[in-house]
Order: structure tokens, then C-alpha cells, then sequence
């Protein structure tokens, strides 16, 4: 299974520790991650929300460089994966944009092909038997909840992935692992991740919001798919003991066997420890 | 019919719905006041309009209050609105038009500093292909004069390792300057 790979910005900085799981997990899997020539910034909200031909000119030309190498792209980041799916959505859409963005990246782009989020990968992909032969280190006893946020259900016409108010892909991937999914009610709840750096007021109410639900359903870590949720949700509770939050590409090495050593070294970076969880379970 | 504002009667700009319509692609007319979006929205308790109030704003016309508002800037792009929204309105494409009319027509709103953070962002993009998070956070600090806001945060990100020092220049950067040449974007 190879597909072309945009890590995008954060997987150089805030999230180089998820890129190192990420990486390990897929080579595990037999999943091959050809990353894509020079790619730039998919613009984030940044761009949508101030230049509407920006932003699909910025995620047209990767997708245009994807065209080229001529398979479907993989993206691990919820925030470029929505971007990037919503340019070749309205690029199908509309015929008219999709030459404006040709004329405005100065390439061809037909939209051929698709781009899937790295959930979507492992359980619909890779599927969940293929996971659960791999797992040596059953998660026992770990209590979380799976957080989706914003963009891997949403908006659902674009995405088309799970249920865009109750989804399980996390959870039923967790099952497989062998931790107990807790059901819990914020699971697509915004964190705010775009007031990040502005609205700091808003994002600690958001975040308290949805670890105060993780919490009245006794969930011991969280477990995210995004960077940005996951550093808000790390750095933003107000109540301690934080919670610790997880990918779950660290769970899936974890459960897979894989060196502790390598485990430890992915989870070192964290602001919120979550080693001492995970000793207390034995499965460091 | 008179709308009266704030400041007493408001003026009214009846293109203005007949535009937004056009440049969100988006049928307002198609919104029947449930609230659905405003129950949903995360942020609508911080907005000075709810959003089913900006979107009833643009169907009268009211251009100066709907792009002076701080709800367009505090919109938190998490598209929940957009999900539930029984008829498809797609109020996350009103509010993106919204915004981009603001900029273009350089409307002074009452939110500063959001509209400042995306031209920073963007800015970032335009100089090296690849957001530099070290270098806008620390560009944005200035233009918004909030030294001290997560500088202990900054410190210990920087401690771990996690904020790159140097950004990363990519090769095809004058294709991705002449993008932002074209589309008139940021800094343009």
C-alpha cells in the first residue's frame, strides 16, 4: 500500500514527535509514505478565512505535485487533510475554479485523485483484523476516550468520513488495541485550535469544556489525531492533575510491540507527561 | 422598514445579500431563523451577533454592522453550524466571504487581533513557502504589542525542542509567491 504523503507544517515543529509514530506505525504496517516533492503550507484557516482563490491556489499546487506522482494522498494532520479535501471537492465541483487554480499555480491539475485522513487508513485501509493480528502488548486496563475534533468529521458533505456527531473509527481502533474506549459526549467538540496564539480566554473554556466530559466519564488520557488539538488540550487545562493526551499512532506502537525505547522517545517532548499512566498500567 | 442599530438607524445596503450569495455560493434565503447554528457554535456566547442573527443582518442589508462585527472574526471555523444546519446553509462560507469583503474594503471592526494573526500566518507562508511558527509568533507579538501573553509556554516549548529555530525555505518559493501576487493575498 503506498500513497503520496503531505506531513504538513506542524509535523516539522510543534508535532515532529507525532511524525516519528506516525512513520514507525505505517512502516510497521506495510504502508508506504512517499512524501511529496517540496510541498508548501496548505494555508490553514488562515487562508479560507481571508482569500478564498489563496487558499486553494496554496493546497492546489501540493495536490497538483500529488497529481503528478499519481497516487492518492495520505495526510495525518486533521487541519490539512479538511484543506486539502475541500480543493479537490469544490475543484469537482466546479469546473471554473478548478482552471482558475491551474492558471494561478501555473500547473495542470485535473483533481484525480483523492486525499485520506491516516484514521481513515488504518481502519478502513489497513482494517481492523489486519490491526489486531499486530498486537503483542494488549492496552489492558488503559481507560481513554477518543477525541476527534473538528475536521476529521467535518464539514460531512466534504469529508465523508464516519458520523459527523458520534464517530468510532478512534474507538473501535482502540478496542482493537485493547484499551477500553469510553463513550463520552465530546468527542467532536472544537478545542478552539485556531485562537490558539489570539483568544486564549476562549480556548481555556473550550478545553476545560471538554476535559471536564473526559473526566465525569473517568477517562485517564485522551486520545488525539491532530497536533494543534493535541497542544491545546495538553497546555490549556486549568485543572490539575492534567489528563494526558495521546495519538493514537503512539497507542498502535505501543500495543504493537514496538522498542520502548523508541515509545519513550516519541513521548519525551510531551508538555503533559503521560509516561507515569502509562507505567502504572505496565505497558512501559 | 428601519433598522435602528447601536447608533440609531442603520443604514441599509440592499446589494449586499444578493453579493454575499453570489461570492459564498450560498442560498440564504434557504435560512428559516431555527438557531440551530447559533445553539451549536462553541463561541456564540463571546460574539456580539449570533450567527443567525449576522445571517438575517446580510439578508436586510446591514453591510457596516455585519462587517464591523466582532462575530465574523471570533467564527471559529469548526463547521458545526455547517453540519447541523437543517437546510445547508453554509455559514461557514458566509462568514469566510464576510471576512474577505471586510478585508478588502479595509473596514476597521471591533476584533483586531484575529484578522492581525492571519495576515501574520499568511505573511510567514509568503516568506519561506512553509508557516515558521517561531518567527510569526514572535512578528505577531509585536504588531498586536502582547509581549508577555504565553512567553513562560514559549520558553518551555523552546526548552523541548518543540519550536523549530531556523524555518524551512522551499525551493519552488517564487511559485508560491507569484500565487500570492495573483490572488492578491496576504501582504500583496
Amino acid at each position: 500500500m503506498k500513497y503520496a504523503y503531505y506531513p504538513g507544517c506542524s509535523m516539522e515543529s510543534i508535532a515532529a514527535d507525532y511524525a516519528l509514530s506516525v512513520e514507525a506505525v505505517c512502516k510497521a504496517l506495510g504502508v508506504e509514505l512517499e512524501e511529496l516533492d517540496d510541498w508548501n503550507c496548505c494555508g490553514a484557516s488562515s487562508g479560507h478565512c481571508t482569500n478564498y482563490r489563496l487558499s486553494h491556489a496554496l493546497t492546489g499546487r501540493n495536490l497538483a505535485i500529488a497529481e503528478k506522482m499519481g497516487m492518492d494522498i495520505a495526510v495525518a494532520c486533521p487541519a490539512c487533510f479538511v484543506r486539502l479535501k475541500s480543493t479537490i471537492h469544490e475543484a469537482r465541483e466546479d469546473d471554473k475554479l478548478r482552471r482558475d487554480i491551474e492558471q494561478v499555480i501555473g500547473r495542470p491539475y485535473e483533481a484525480k485523485y483523492d486525499v485520506k485522513n491516516l484514521v481513515d487508513i488504518m481502519v478502513n485501509d489497513i482494517g481492523i483484523e489486519e490491526i489486531r493480528k499486530r498486537v503483542k502488548k494488549p492496552l489492558a486496563g488503559l481507560k481513554v476516550v477518543s477525541y476527534y475534533g473538528c475536521f476529521l468529521v467535518r464539514p460531512p458533505k466534504v469529508v465523508q468520513f464516519d458520523d459527523p456527531e458520534n464517530p468510532q473509527s478512534l474507538d473501535i481502533l482502540m478496542d482493537a488495541l485493547g484499551a477500553e474506549a469510553l463513550d463520552w459526549s465530546g468527542k467532536v467538540d472544537c478545542c478552539g485550535g485556531s485562537f490558539s496564539l489570539t483568544k486564549q480566554d476562549i480556548v481555556r473554556k473550550l478545553i476545560s469544556n471538554i476535559v471536564n466530559q473526559a473526566r465525569q466519564v473517568g477517562a485517564e488520557a485522551i486520545v488525539a489525531a491532530c497536533s494543534l488539538c493535541l497542544a491545546n488540550l495538553e497546555q490549556r487545562q486549568t485543572v490539575s492533575p492534567v489528563i494526558p493526551i495521546l495519538y493514537f499512532t503512539e497507542l498502535m506502537g505501543l500495543a504493537f510491540g514496538m522498542p520502548e525505547k523508541e515509545v519513550r522517545g516519541w513521548l519525551k517532548k510531551r508538555m503533559a507527561n503521560p509516561v507515569p499512566l502509562l507505567e502504572s498500567h505496565n505497558l512501559l | 422598514m428601519q433598522f435602528i442599530g447601536e447608533t440609531g438607524p442603520a443604514k441599509r445596503e440592499p446589494s449586499l445579500s444578493g453579493k454575499v450569495k453570489e461570492l459564498s455560493g450560498t442560498d440564504l434565503d434557504r435560512c428559516y431563523q431555527c438557531l440551530t447554528c447559533s445553539l451549536s457554535c462553541p463561541v456564540a456566547y463571546a460574539m456580539d451577533y449570533y450567527p443567525n442573527q449576522i445571517i438575517r443582518m446580510v439578508q436586510l442589508g446591514l453591510k457596516d454592522e455585519v462587517l464591523k462585527s466582532s462575530t465574523i472574526w471570533l467564527c471559529a471555523t469548526c463547521e458545526t453550524c455547517v453540519a447541523r444546519c437543517p437546510n445547508e446553509v453554509d455559514v461557514l462560507r458566509v462568514m469566510d466571504t464576510l471576512r474577505e469583503m471586510a478585508l478588502q474594503e479595509k473596514v476597521e471592526g471591533k476584533e483586531t487581533v484575529i484578522p492581525t494573526f492571519h495576515d501574520t500566518f499568511l505573511g510567514s507562508i509568503r516568506l519561506w513557502g512553509r508557516s515558521h511558527e517561531l518567527s510569526m509568533e514572535l512578528t505577531l507579538k509585536v504588531r498586536t504589542r502582547d509581549f508577555f501573553t504565553d512567553l513562560i509556554m514559549g520558553i518551555k516549548m523552546l526548552l523541548k525542542g518543540k519550536l523549530r529555530i531556523l524555518p524551512i525555505r522551499i525551493k519552488g518559493l517564487k511559485e508560491v509567491k507569484d500565487i500570492f501576487e495573483k490572488t492578491k493575498g496576504a501582504g500583496s
